[in-house]
């Protein structure tokens, strides 16, 4: 339904389960995908898979000047970058009372600060091109928080009021940023839950059942193509109807 | 007029939409020629594709009228 032939997409975290599904939705749509992360064996594993339209970009998204370096290296590999979807993030989690300072750092660090960086980075591509989508995957718990998460529902409320903020920037130059937000999703960060944990949260899921990495993609998609071209600032929560916002 | 003047004014023109005889020297990007502050950052993007030089962030600041972008690409080039 949605094609993105001749565009090209930079995905961060695409060694996890859902930038890898994103990375395959946009190729799928006829996309050129870089796909970025830490772990290079997934990565290459993934372009492999992919075939043609699709590179392997490692970076550190924790090194400030990796970061900087990333947007312009996929450029280079792919000629422009059309699309940027950030979806890297870490979880260190703790009791407010016991937060670390370093797990604080951390976790904006990586989550915010580097999707900050990028979206900075493909700026002037995009407003050459008076084309572009960013779309930052933030987190149900952005918007309802969660206990023991002060630091990661920080960093995922701060992706959207700062993806609504670059929106109305450069909306005027056909650049659009949208944030989606998941709630709980099949993933190796949730198959962390203990079988107690889990049937705890599904109790709170209408749908019954937890998302699947594809459901999170297909709204990425949606975010990325021509067709959204009038939707921008906005959030889109996949999540089940856990939170009806 | 330089050459240099002529191709900044050129630029300026196109960008903004404006009037050639607007474009004089004192002309402020902003308040004279209608440019809003991302306007001022795509022409300091256009004036480096066209001369070929590099603007620092800090410098682009300083370049707020026709008569600065032209005395500061006249000292970089």
């Amino acid at each position: 339904m949605f094609d993105l032939t001749g565009k090209n997409a930079l995905i961060t975290g695409a060694s996890g389960g859902i930038g890898g599904a994103i990375a395959k939705a946009l190729h799928g749509a006829g996309a050129t995908v870089a796909l970025s992360g830490t772990r290079v064996e997934p990565l290459e594993a993934l372009a492999a898979e992919l075939g043609s339209r699709a590179h392997v970009l490692p970076c550190n998204l924790a090194d400030a000047e990796a970061v900087n370096a990333l947007p312009k290296q996929a450029a280079e590999a792919m000629g422009s970058v059309d699309i940027l979807v950030n979806n890297a993030g870490i979880t260190a989690d703790n009791i407010f009372m016991r937060m670390k300072d370093e797990e604080w750092e951390r976790v904006l660090d990586i989550n915010l600060t580097s999707t900050m960086r990028l979206c900075r980075g493909v700026m002037r591509g995009m407003m050459k091109a008076r084309w572009g989508r960013i779309i930052n995957i933030s987190s149900i718990v952005g918007a309802t928080g969660n206990p023991g998460q002060a630091n990661y529902a920080a960093s995922k409320a701060g992706m959207i009021g700062m993806s609504k903020s670059i929106a109305y920037e450069v909306a005027n130059r056909g650049i659009t940023v949208n944030a989606v937000a998941p709630g709980f999703i099949s993933t190796a960060m949730t198959d962390k839950l203990t079988e107690d944990q889990k049937a705890g949260i599904l109790g709170q899921v209408p749908a019954g059942r937890m998302g699947e990495p594809e459901e999170i993609a297909a709204a990425v998609l949606y975010l990325a193509s021509p067709e959204a071209g009038y939707v921008t600032g906005s959030t889109l929560h996949v999540n089940g109807g856990m939170a009806m916002l | 007029m330089s050459d240099i003047a002529d191709r900044v004014k050129k630029i300026v023109v196109e960008h903004l939409g404006v009037e050639e005889d607007k474009v004089v020297e004192g002309a402020s990007f902003i308040d004279d020629l209608g440019a809003d502050s991302l306007d001022t950052v795509e022409l300091v993007m256009a004036f480096e594709e066209e001369f070929g030089i590099e603007i620092p962030d800090d410098a682009a600041e300083t370049i707020q009228s026709f008569g600065d972008a032209v005395k500061f690409i006249t000292e970089a080039s």
